[in-house]
């Protein structure tokens, strides 16, 4: 792909200075003066008598001063883009794939239809997971082709849509690749816009917004995401970590290829090597249980030998291939002769029992052959000896458990996007946020499945900062664990906010007080913090909605705990997620579903509690100073962030506009 | 890719792709070693002696057909990468897994 001059200028672009020094000012004041307070507070404001809630509290506001640092150092940096460069010329190919796995027939062909009328030249495929005739049906009349899991995913992980893309990647050839949600209708334009980036042999990844159509503009569920597709994104841009989101973005298939690779070094050397490191354990304690059984510890004795042998031949630098393969002949040979002497005596028996016999052609039939079978390896007493098979499989180069030796989508999370962008980034791979909406999606319309949808979203994140925490990637730069590290950081706010909700209520209703001094000390350092914090928003921002954001970060709170309780189950206990599928049609039977926000109904109903108490306090005299009046004026506040949850209970859907085909 | 030649040997079958291993060719290859793999060959020889550049998909059929010889109880080795090939093994790593050998004969013998 030729870059011309001006191609190379596009590719260059940033936000204007003026902007960015803007910007950088009021980092610079918000972050000082974040500094200034979060200081003081810990040094002479904690009230160490009530210290059960005083420790909590500094504990959330340093949670959030760190939130307020990191989201000041990416827009520090923050690349609005504009324009992009003008697409290639003809001769690229593009696989457009519109991932699927139960969603409503008539929503995916609505995306195919339109991924077909993509004006570049492309392949549409539908990758359909849940495998269905009528999807097949409905594809074959619009001449698009339907990718379906091969035969070697039976029986193996299936690794949800990760694997349905993987799977699709080895089906098809196109150089780029452009991954559609079943239900993002894509622009004519999309390919056109994005393609140019491309022109930069390093970019892999260029990733454009999720916007939903189905979505008032006051947005009662929260579902569009202003301020993450755009000044977040476009800031992680800036430090080369835009990260990919699973949708309406084109990937590079060489770099992918190259990732899948890189991973399967990667994971067949920590296998063997893990294997080698703990086989004499793994030996010894066979032996232990072996208990002296003469054949199981003769088998136990040569398997160590060959071990011994692999271990000799890989510190002599030997393939990894050689090396295992050997070892696996080794295997064999031990099965072999381990199933001979059974062999030997069930022969002498069938030759007795056919000797007695009247009709010996009854054993005929079990020739030699059918014997040998008992010899190999899976069928041979061997494979009960639970160390060698343990060995056998770990010391092997086919990823023998996996359906495919090569996957370049990323495995280790529910949501494949971001483990698999920073597995790029890793390799030296860039990225591009192109900040342009060029495809419309259906956001969930109620409020279960706005729910479910969060969870999945907060557990895969929380997934990959358990599994590959960011700040421990050698390969990533500095700016890059930080950025990636921050969207983790943000999915914690569920501790604090509980933190945030419960100091009122205290000091209000029981007059505990988690700050030595509500006096000017306070004031003169809070406000500030409060005030340039809010402006370095808005300035970000610029002209973006950024409430309703604020508001759920708050008021999902017990999502965002349960977040990462789950995944930390998962990745330490190997506890299931109990994760599901994101559906994208209405639940329609009507009733609100209060049952879904007890917590924050309790929390509510707390606030209001403690606002009625203080009042009464206040009128008898026993609530004296100035924290009451800080302490109402923020219960109010948490009310007005909990305020949307009821909007959200209460919603019904979007009114049904005349644009919905008959 | 312009064709794989195949021919039997001696312990074995050497197929020898020529031209481009690459996405487009790629599943020739994996085509090509899975026939003979039906065909109850166990020792897979890939001489890339003939094949002037392979790209990630190209590797990635590799070992697609590594892990192929593999579940039946064979083995696929390669055999005389060119210049770029063998930079390109270098440049993923999995020379530490694939070790080329130096010839046919070589390979053939285990």
């Amino acid at each position: 792909m030729q870059a011309t001059r001006r191609d190379l200028r596009t590719l260059e672009a940033r936000t204007t200075r003026r902007r960015a020094a803007t910007i950088r000012i009021v980092v610079v004041l918000a972050a000082a003066s974040g500094l200034n307070y979060v200081v003081w507070r810990w040094l002479a404001s904690v009230n160490w008598e009530s210290w059960w809630i005083a420790v909590p509290l500094v504990l959330a506001e340093t949670y959030s001063l760190i939130d307020s640092l990191l989201f000041g150092l990416g827009a520090w940096r923050i690349r609005e883009r504009g324009e992009p460069p003008a697409p290639p010329g003809t001769g690229f190919t593009v696989d457009v794939f519109v991932t699927t796995f139960n969603e409503p027939v008539e929503l995916v062909m609505r995306t195919a239809r339109a991924a077909l009328d993509i004006s570049y030249p492309h392949t549409t495929w539908i990758l359909d997971d849940g495998d269905r005739a009528e999807v097949r049906a409905a594809a074959a009349t619009m001449g698009i082709s339907v990718i379906t899991r091969s035969s070697d995913w039976i029986d193996r992980p299936r690794h949800a849509k990760a694997g349905n893309l993987n799977n699709a990647l080895l089906a098809t050839e196109g150089e780029f690749v452009l991954v559609l949600d079943a239900d993002q209708v894509p622009d004519p334009k999309i390919l056109d816009r994005t393609l140019g980036y491309f022109k930069d042999p390093l970019i892999a990844l260029v990733q454009t917004p999720q916007w939903f159509e189905n979505v008032p503009t006051s947005d009662p569920l929260g579902s569009q995401a202003p301020l993450f597709y755009g000044p977040i994104q476009q800031s992680k841009d800036g430090w080369n970590s835009a990260f990919f989101c699973g949708s309406n973005a084109i990937l590079r298939r060489e770099a992918l290829m190259q990732l899948g690779l890189s991973r399967y070094v990667t994971e067949v050397e920590q296998s063997v090597h893990r294997a080698i490191r703990t086989s004499r354990r793994l030996i010894a304690r066979a032996r232990e249980e072996a208990k002296g059984d003469r054949r199981v510890t003769l088998a136990l004795r040569q398997a160590s030998l060959i071990v011994e042998d692999a271990r000799a031949e890989l510190a002599r630098g030997d393939g990894i291939s050689d090396v295992t393969y050997r070892f696996q002949r080794g295997i064999d040979a031990i099965s072999t002769q381990y199933a001979d002497s059974d062999l030997a005596i069930m022969r002498d028996n069938l030759r007795e029992l056919a000797a007695m016999s009247t009709d010996a052609d009854a054993f005929a039939g079990i020739d030699d052959a059918a014997l040998e079978l008992l010899a190999r390896r899976d069928t041979s007493p061997v494979a009960a000896i639970e160390a060698i098979s343990l060995l056998a499989a770990a010391l092997d180069v086919d990823r023998g458990g996996e359906a495919q030796a090569i996957m370049p989508m990323a495995t280790i999370s529910v949501t494949e996007d971001m483990a698999t962008s920073m597995r790029l980034h890793g390799l030296g791979w860039r990225s591009v946020y192109h900040g342009e909406i060029l495809a419309s999606g259906l956001a969930p319309e109620d409020l279960e499945t706005m729910l479910g949808q969060r969870l999945r979203w907060a557990q895969g994140t929380m997934q990959v900062f358990f599994r590959e925490n960011p700040l421990l990637q050698r390969r990533l730069t500095i700016g890059q664990r930080l950025m990636y590290f921050g969207t983790m950081w943000s999915y914690f706010s569920g501790f604090p906010a509980l933190v945030y909700v419960t100091a009122p209520v205290l000091c209000l209703s029981f007059g505990v007080i988690p700050v030595t001094a509500y006096s000017v000390d306070f004031f003169a350092r809070f406000i500030p913090f409060l005030v340039l914090n809010q402006v370095l928003f808005w300035v970000v921002a610029a002209g973006r909605p950024t409430w309703r954001g604020a508001q759920y970060s708050l008021a999902l709170f017990p999502v965002w705990i349960e977040s990462v309780t789950s995944a930390f189950r998962n990745v330490f206990l190997g506890h299931p997620l109990g994760f599901r599928v994101t559906s994208k049609t209405k639940v329609e039977n009507g009733r609100p579903r209060w049952d879904l926000v007890k917590p924050q109904l309790f929390i509510m109903g707390a606030l209001v509690i403690a606002l009625v108490v203080v009042g009464i306090r206040i009128a008898v005299g026993q609530a004296e100073g100035i924290a009451p009046y800080v302490n109402i004026i923020w219960t109010i506040y948490d009310l007005a962030v909990f305020s949307i949850i009821i909007r959200a209970v209460l919603y019904r859907g979007p009114a049904v506009t005349t644009k919905e085909t008959p | 890719m312009t064709s794989i030649d195949v021919r039997e040997a001696d312990g074995g079958v050497v197929l020898a792709p020529a031209g481009r291993l690459t996405v487009v060719t790629a599943p020739q290859l994996r085509g090509a070693v899975a026939e003979r793999i039906t065909a109850g060959d166990k020792i897979i020889v890939v001489d890339l002696s003939g094949t002037d550049f392979v790209d990630s998909s190209g590797l990635g059929a590799l070992v697609s057909c590594l892990k192929s010889a593999r579940q039946a109880g064979g083995d696929l080795r390669i055999v005389a990468p060119t210049e770029q090939v063998s930079m390109v093994l270098r440049m993923t790593n999995l020379d530490r897994i694939l070790q080329p050998r130096a010839s046919i004969d070589d390979a053939l013998r285990g």
